[in-house]
């Protein structure tokens, strides 16, 4: 039977199995033989050892979602049996390794035993298996074998031509194996790839983060590693240079967040990214950046918290903090990216608002969204414009005032070495010129110039059409019952839902922002004003989102949260939504599914 | 050269800012000030190619004391942030300045790390072993048992030996003055611009507010002594923690590798010299 997506995911140890290098070439083999492909992988934070597993959802059409049941589990160790068999669909198929641990009792699926292990030291190819169990599921699954060979040799023989012949073995091996002792058909198989679709970018969201931030013109990079942020810095540390920009990792965080202020106020666009217990040590410098007006970028990868928490999982609970973790009144700029593709085009965005309005911009992903790879269309860097920060013009230099109380709020920003107007920049209120100045009159007036700034942002953004705006989904918001409001890479899950359910005519609609401060609270009034339900699901206990939400609308919202780590699954979604759904398709096109 | 005919030579004065040190009368701050215009006149700074940074605290005023660039940061990140300034445009001259406090407690975790890396700044401490802006609290550099508001029975932490912390991190130029003698302490920041790399300069620059120590330090500072190998850093350690005297002088200095010399940008995204870059040549990578 042909599918439309299928959902394989890869279980084993850490280390041992490479099961996340495996997964990665597969993908990217499958990716160029025509089809979309959206992955997510766990992994113990320990260094060595401890359950890994990777999964692909590929599909004809796109897949924004990690998907509900799996179809397939191909289980390197009895433990990935043990750990991901209830995620296996009834009918799915399990692919175990014949000869090193028994066939699970119980599963009514299909199984297959193929001896990994076994083909792997008989070749001795000691570190192969991987590969051997990629040749057998290309052999099962029927994916572009020829792709997949091209792939390893291309990726991998660059850094290890010694292998690029053993690699090739190891797939053949796996591959032959099947065509050998496998005769009856899977049950499904992917339907073939859109002839018309142009195979697209494989990426992950920090490395379109990363494009996103150079495309901008971002020149300067500081970090500390954190899981999920680690491998912007190392991206960073790769592309930099030769853009003739630098990177420094630092001694931590705070260090980190000082010589991005640092570097900006020498006239070069920064950024630095980290995740929960970093961005805690950065809310000090995001203080004096709001007050000395110096524009950053600063990404939180968020992971679950609080403290350590969990490292290499997933949540959406660090909005409370970037909305008001600093002292003082000092409002910040706010964005989620939503998926894949949006990490690039909400990097821009950072940096297009923090050099127009010389304050920070606080860029929030997560755990599930910086490190799972998606099938992305080339983006179009000129869809957001690249802007230079207002310096001073000559007429301006005799009487130069750093920090002119403007109708705007924005004032013209002297760099030095670049402009002849020395200044001094503090985190102490000041006057117009930036010297100290603590009277009455004075911090009124500088509060409400850094206040205009951020009322004339949520007047410029208050229209603006996606890609950086609201997303919509599902039918059209007047003819909706029940309406999703989502944020971050929820998206994804919502996104795939709300599609689903509208095209079997149930009457549901979306809404997601990336710009969450300034809350475009009128389109979100708008967005909800004939709806019966609004349902927000967000991957935190507390509601945070929902809260802010309500705090600007007063709309009655209903909450669905999820706090074990991992995101929301379509089916989740799905069940939530028809709770609050009183009209049914006159024609019941689907059966509501529950899902275990 | 024309250029410099064409402007006139700067005198001190010149390097001052409208803004009027808030000092206390007496305070040590002032001659370690006047010392820094007389620095910058010898070196004839241009004052739109000079940034004066610093953290929190009575010594942190200073950068608005001073017709340069300049950026108060916050409490103890003085050293960071001048480390990102220069990285960014390494033609500039950044001076970092700042008090005990703000350098050897709140940020002490950055000087390590600023000294390893050895950018090319110039870092001049204001140490008066009192917090002074806070009212007379104990420091890191105060005495063992130090009475103040905040130890009203003593203070019961071993003072930090700064100079010996900077040179046992592996600093390239230390030195140390007295706010008292504003001559040498001009000098020894003219030496501290002019290395190539990170420059330690511990003044010691009393507070007649809160514990005058003028009085004390005047007779117990020497200059080093005449034989002293600056190029020798176990013997500038064993002067570090000399008891019997204050040696002030030049302790140490060694030309190696800068921060700048491979961390740096070089293509400053205003001057427009950078490489052609089209993001979408990257993205094909990903293909």
């Amino acid at each position: 039977m042909f599918v439309e997506t299928l959902l394989l995911r890869m279980g084993g140890e850490s280390g041992i199995d490479n099961v996340i290098s495996a997964g990665d070439i597969l993908t990217l083999s499958v990716a160029r033989s025509g089809y979309h492909v959206h992955t997510f992988r766990t992994y113990p934070a320990e260094i060595k050892g401890g359950p890994v597993m990777f999964q692909l959802r590929a599909g004809v059409r796109p897949v924004p979602s990690l998907g509900d049941q799996l179809d397939v589990l191909l289980a390197f160790n009895e433990e990935a049996w043990e750990l991901h068999h209830q995620a296996l669909r009834p009918d799915g198929v399990l692919i175990y390794d014949l000869g090193e641990h028994d066939a699970p009792q119980g599963f009514n699926g299909v199984t297959y035993g193929i001896p990994l292990e076994r083909l792997a030291r008989d070749l001795n190819l000691r570190k192969g298996k991987n590969l051997i169990a990629l040749g057998a599921l290309c052999s099962l699954f029927g994916f572009d074998f020829q792709e997949l060979q091209a792939t390893v040799k291309e990726k991998w023989g660059k850094a290890r031509p010694e292998f690029v012949e053993s690699n090739r073995i190891a797939l053949l091996a796996g591959y032959q194996w099947v065509k050998d002792h496998i005769q009856e058909e899977v049950p499904y198989r992917l339907a073939p790839p859109d002839p018309t679709h142009e195979p697209e970018l494989v990426m992950s969201g920090n490395q379109a983060l990363v494009a996103g931030a150079l495309a901008a013109g971002c020149r300067f990079y500081a970090g500390y590693p954190i899981t999920p942020a680690s491998d912007i810095l190392e991206e960073m540390a790769r592309r930099l240079p030769g853009l003739g920009g630098a990177v420094l990792q630092t001694e931590d965080e705070i260090a980190a967040i000082s010589t991005v202020v640092g570097a900006s106020i020498a006239g070069v666009k920064a950024m630095t990214a980290t995740s929960g217990p970093g961005f805690s040590l950065m809310q000090e410098m995001l203080g004096l950046a709001t007050m000395a007006e110096v524009p950053v970028v600063v990404v939180n990868a968020m992971r679950a918290g609080p403290s350590t928490g969990m490292p290499t999982k997933m949540e959406q609970s660090d909005l409370n903090i970037a909305l008001y973790g600093g002292h003082g009144d000092a409002p910040r700029i706010v964005l989620a990216a939503r998926s894949v593709e949006d990490c690039f085009y909400q990097a821009m965005h950072a940096f297009y608002l923090s050099e127009t309005y010389q304050m920070p911009v606080i860029l929030l992903t997560d755990q599930s969204l910086s490190h799972r790879t998606e099938t992305v269309p080339m983006p179009d860097p000129n869809l957001v414009p690249v802007v230079e920060r207002l310096r001073p013009s000559p007429e301006e230099y005799a009487s130069y005032r750093r920090y002119a109380l403007t109708e705007s709020g924005v004032s013209p920003m002297a760099v030095p070495g670049i402009d002849p107007t020395p200044f001094t920049a503090t985190g102490l209120e000041h006057d117009e010129y930036g010297a100290p100045n603590y009277t009455p009159a004075m911090h009124t007036a500088q509060l409400d110039k850094r206040g205009r700034k951020f009322e004339v942002v949520a007047e410029a953004l208050c229209g603006i059409q996606p890609p950086l705006g609201c997303l919509s989904y599902g039918v059209p918001e007047e003819e909706a019952e029940v309406g999703v409001l989502a944020w971050g890479s929820t998206a994804g899950v919502v996104r795939e839902t709300v599609e689903e359910l509208a095209a079997e005519g149930y009457p549901v609609t979306a809404l997601i922002p990336a710009v969450i401060n300034p809350l475009p609270a009128q389109r979100i009034l708008h967005f909800a004003r004939n709806l019966k339900a609004v349902i927000v699901p967000e991957v935190n206990r507390s509601r945070q989102f929902a809260a802010w939400v309500k705090a600007h609308t007063e709309l009655p919202l209903i909450s669905v949260n999820k706090y074990g780590g991992l995101p929301f699954t379509p089916a989740e979604i799905r069940a939530k939504i028809m709770e609050f759904l009183v009209t049914r398709p006159t024609k019941e096109l689907a059966q509501e599914v529950t899902y275990g | 050269m024309a250029k410099d005919s064409i402007q006139p030579r700067r005198l001190p004065k010149d390097y001052k800012s409208e803004v009027k040190p808030t000092w206390c009368p007496g305070c040590g701050d002032f001659g370690v000030l006047a010392s820094l215009y007389q620095a910058l006149a010898q070196l004839q700074l241009d004052p739109t190619k000079t940034v004066v940074v610093s953290g929190i605290g009575c010594s942190s005023r200073l950068p608005f004391f001073v017709e340069t660039y300049g950026f108060q940061t916050a409490h103890g990140r003085v050293l960071p942030v001048a480390t990102g300034i220069k990285i960014a445009n390494p033609e500039l001259t950044v001076i970092a300045v700042g008090g005990d406090g703000d350098g050897f407690s709140i940020g002490g975790g950055h000087l390590v790390h600023a000294v390893r890396r050895n950018p090319d700044l110039t870092y001049v401490v204001m140490d008066n072993e009192v917090y002074g802006l806070t009212k007379g609290q104990t420091s890191p550099t105060s005495p063992l048992g130090f009475k103040t508001k905040s130890t009203p029975f003593g203070s019961a932490d071993a003072p930090i030996n700064p100079m010996a912390w900077a040179l046992a991190s592996g600093v390239s130029f230390a030195a140390r003055g007295f706010s008292g003698d504003p001559k040498q302490l001009a000098e020894l920041i003219v030496e501290g611009i002019q290395h190539p790399g990170f420059a330690f300069i511990q003044t010691m620059s009393p507070c007649p507010t809160f514990y005058n120590t003028f009085d004390l330090w005047r007779a117990r500072i020497e200059d080093l002594p005449p034989d002293h190998d600056p190029t020798d850093r176990m013997q500038a350690l064993a002067q570090a923690f000399r008891d019997d005297a204050i040696p002030v002088g030049v302790f140490y200095r060694e030309v190696r590798p800068t921060l700048e010399s491979h961390t740096r940008v070089s293509a400053h995204p205003l001057k427009k010299n950078g490489p052609e870059f089209d993001v979408r040549s990257l993205l094909e990578t990903y293909r």
